[in-house]
């Protein structure tokens, strides 16, 4: 039994962590929220270099075949330094659809491009969630139609998009249909949320139905939960960081306890929470009868914790944290955005209690 | 992470089982809090012999002389605990006074003590807390004034649990008044029967005396049994609350106290409907079941790094705090679900859980603020683990 991190895990975080700490400052944050694309696709080349597109592609397919536990890792970093990368629909729940089942030809045909980064695939899967307004798809002889809204990774107009109709997967090749993508002015200028318009696009079914699309949206669950913990253990980092040199009353503020003990609350609040999104990951591929379950507790336990961390730590810079000048905010509102999607914590924590029979569907 | 055990650990897990299968008879038997009684002193000496308490104390004390191995311990913990047949004993001597000993104590007191406190012939109670200094303890004012071969002990311990019928205590007195606070303590062992001794119950919250107060008046002790060095007590004693730390907020109590609360949602109904059924009370049921989840991760994590002889720094300065917060709240969703039923406390035709989750959410309220209070447990964690200032002292009066 070993619950740690080993040695490559290690070398792994550090190496991504040190590529975004030289390319992902807040500047090109600010960049980025101002609309100019140029940055995530300089932070995309640089994850593309690094082989990290395919870590979950099985190595036979061109990839690295490492874990939602890798994943994870990586996703922390991300969420650290809340880089605006193409990452949990591209890299983490299309290898976990096309490399799960019985879907040989797609996998074979599309997830070494992924692994090379030369192809990019989006998740369209919300209303299998969270069905709202009158969005949705059907599908019509093989073919769908329909809006899909808060769609991942698809704003650089995917090669391939992976959706969900009535307990059904359906991969889609984008290249001669008719689709319109346009992103969702969210709070979170860090990363794209799109909504997807099918004209009639031509389906390819994936096998596996609605036990497979609850895989794909556990590893995505995970995946995110691991970026709410990186994000918050950043707000934390800042909050004391800045306690230690902000000075009132001829003190540095991290001198009073009312300071003190608002960051003693968080990293009490916040440190269990990485055992659990280890546990959590490494279940996804280890202990399949506990991954469901985990995941839902991962994504709703570390997006109520990630809230109270945005406000607490924020309050902790005073009216700095309120202004855009230190640019706190964008890990507040990533924090925000994460928080609600692949189903908010309600929706989660009843997924909880239906997966123990505790619930009827 | 690997989680699957190693087979020296499946072949140690099936040796615990079969052990436990030749006691089966042990099954439900509780301890008794207080003195074992003979035949709990023949369970201890058997469990002793067999490795599954005392495990890791020398042979030459007593112990059963095994190499530390936390896994293994956790294995033993674990199926007693499903078996419901009773673990080793554990008292206050056993889990604080026998490791300070086996770390400072001299070849004498190893001999004199150890063997009989780990098979309950002897036992033992703290004095540390004072009336003036809780969470202030250095502060103390219990004095030892040197007289001859012994010290002549004059002042009042609080919160002492198990004094009543407690043979022995290991408690810190000033011995050195003159010395800076830190450096006047010395960690000293006292016999409850030496004249001059009053143990007085203390009634809490709960209506039960759990504590004592314990009054010195004249009480003479041989300088012998001073533990380290005389006027080095303070450094003596933070070897074992940090034991005591360890002890409170454990994990397993959190996952038991859950098991019981879905029981109770699945037997209790209010107006004919299971309290199981009611989503509004499942929400947080999920919400707590995650805390205890993580917490119990956080312990698998503590569990590695003392395996490998690391230290987990902040998985660990986060237990007392954490864990007793979560009990605490369990215990209060418990009596919510009781509804008006989880306030009754006493003899009634209508008591569902004998009182059980009133005394643990008021006793437990007593465990936030025992053994270094939340507010200490902050300071701790933001000093230790966050590397954050202590508050200035404040200038003394006079000054400006």
């Amino acid at each position: 039994m070993e619950f740690a991190l080993s040695e490559e895990q290690e070398l792994l975080v550090d190496s991504v962590s040190k590529m975004l700490a030289s390319s992902c400052s807040i500047d090109e944050l600010r960049s980025q929220a101002s609309g100019e694309k140029t940055f995530s696709d300089k932070i995309n080349n640089e994850f593309i270099e690094m082989g990290l597109n395919g870590l979950l592609v099985p190595e036979d397919l061109g990839g690295s075949g490492l874990g939602i536990l890798e994943a994870s890792l990586i996703s922390e970093q991300i969420g650290k330094f809340a880089a605006p990368a193409i990452w949990i629909g591209n890299s983490v729940m299309t290898p976990v659809c096309l490399s799960n089942g019985d879907n040989k030809e797609l996998a074979e045909k599309w997830l070494p491009k992924i692994a090379e980064g030369s192809s990019t695939s989006g998740i369209a899967i919300n209303e299998f969630i969270s069905k709202r307004e009158d969005n949705g798809l059907s599908v019509n002889d093989g073919k769908i139609s329909g809006i899909s809204i808060f769609a991942i990774d698809a704003e650089k107009s995917p090669d391939i998009i992976i959706t969900a109709v009535e307990d059904e997967l359906y991969l889609i090749e984008t290249a001669n249909e008719k689709i319109e993508i346009s992103n969702l002015p969210t709070i979170d200028t860090t990363r794209v949320m799109s909504e997807i318009t099918f004209h009639s696009c031509t389906a390819h079914k994936i096998n596996g139905g609605k036990e497979l699309i609850k895989k794909i949206i556990d590893s995505g669950r995970v995946v995110l939960s691991a970026d709410l913990l990186g994000a918050s253990q950043n707000m934390l980092d800042k909050a004391i960081e800045y306690s230690l040199e902000r000075k009132q009353f001829n003190r540095i503020i991290g001198s009073f306890q009312a300071v003190k003990h608002m960051c003693a609350e968080m990293a009490s609040d916040l440190e269990p929470c990485r055992s659990l999104v280890w546990y959590a990951s490494y279940a996804q591929n280890d202990i399949p009868e506990e991954a469901h379950l985990t995941a839902c507790h991962a994504k709703a336990h570390l997006s109520e914790v990630a809230h109270d961390i945005a406000r607490t730590a924020t309050q902790v810079h005073g009216g700095m944290g309120f202004t855009d000048l230190l640019g706190l905010h964008y890990w507040f509102k990533r924090i925000g955005l994460t928080r609600q999607i692949l189903g908010g914590p309600e929706i989660v924590r009843k997924e909880a209690a239906i997966s123990q029979g505790f619930l009827n569907n | 992470m690997d989680l699957k055990p190693s087979p020296e650990y499946i072949e140690f897990r099936k040796e615990v089982k079969s052990f436990l299968k030749d006691n089966i008879d042990m099954t439900g038997k509780a301890r008794n809090p207080a003195r074992p009684s003979k035949k709990e002193s023949e369970w201890q000496d058997k469990l002793i012999k067999n490795g599954y308490a005392a495990r890791t104390i020398p042979k030459d004390y007593g112990g059963y002389g095994a190499e530390p191995d936390v896994l293994k311990s956790r294995i033993i913990a674990e199926e007693f605990t499903n078996a419901q047949i009773p673990l080793g004993m554990a008292n206050q001597g056993i889990s604080m006074f026998v490791p300070t000993l086996l770390e400072l104590g001299t070849e004498d007191q190893k001999k004199s003590w150890i063997e009989k406190t780990i098979k309950g012939e002897v036992i033992w109670c703290q004095g540390y807390s004072e009336p003036g200094s809780g969470s202030d303890l250095a502060s103390l004012q219990t004095k030892a004034v040197d007289d001859g071969d012994d010290f002549i002990i004059n002042g009042q311990k609080i919160w002492t649990s198990s004094a009543q019928f407690s043979d022995m205590m290991f408690c810190l007195v000033r011995t050195e008044p003159d010395a800076p606070k830190h450096k006047g303590i010395s960690y000293i062992l006292i016999d409850m029967k030496t004249p001059g001794i009053d143990v007085r119950p203390l009634m809490t919250m709960t209506g039960h005396a759990e504590f004592n107060e314990v009054f010195f008046t004249d009480v003479r002790v041989p300088k012998s049994n001073i533990v380290g060095k005389r006027g080095e007590g303070w450094f003596v004693a933070n070897a074992t609350l940090t034991h005591e730390r360890g002890m409170l907020g454990d994990p397993n109590q959190a996952s038991t106290r859950l098991k019981e609360i879905i029981d109770l949602m699945q037997s209790e109904t209010i107006n004919g409907d299971k309290l199981i059924d009611n989503p509004v009370h499942l929400d947080r049921l999920m919400r707590l079941q995650a805390r205890v989840m993580s917490m119990s991760f956080n312990s698998l994590r503590s569990l590695t790094a003392s395996h490998k002889g690391l230290d987990a720094k902040m998985a660990k300065l986060i237990v007392k705090l954490n864990g007793c917060q979560l009990n605490h709240d369990l215990a209060g969703f418990a009596i919510d679900l009781l509804g008006e039923l989880g306030t009754i406390y006493g003899k009634s035709n209508h008591d569902h859980d004998s009182g059980r989750w009133q005394w643990r959410y008021m006793f437990d309220l007593g465990l936030i603020i025992g053994g270094g209070t939340a507010q200490i447990q902050k300071n701790i964690i933001s000093e230790i683990g966050l590397g954050m200032p202590r508050e200035p002292k404040p200038m003394q009066e006079g000054k400006k």
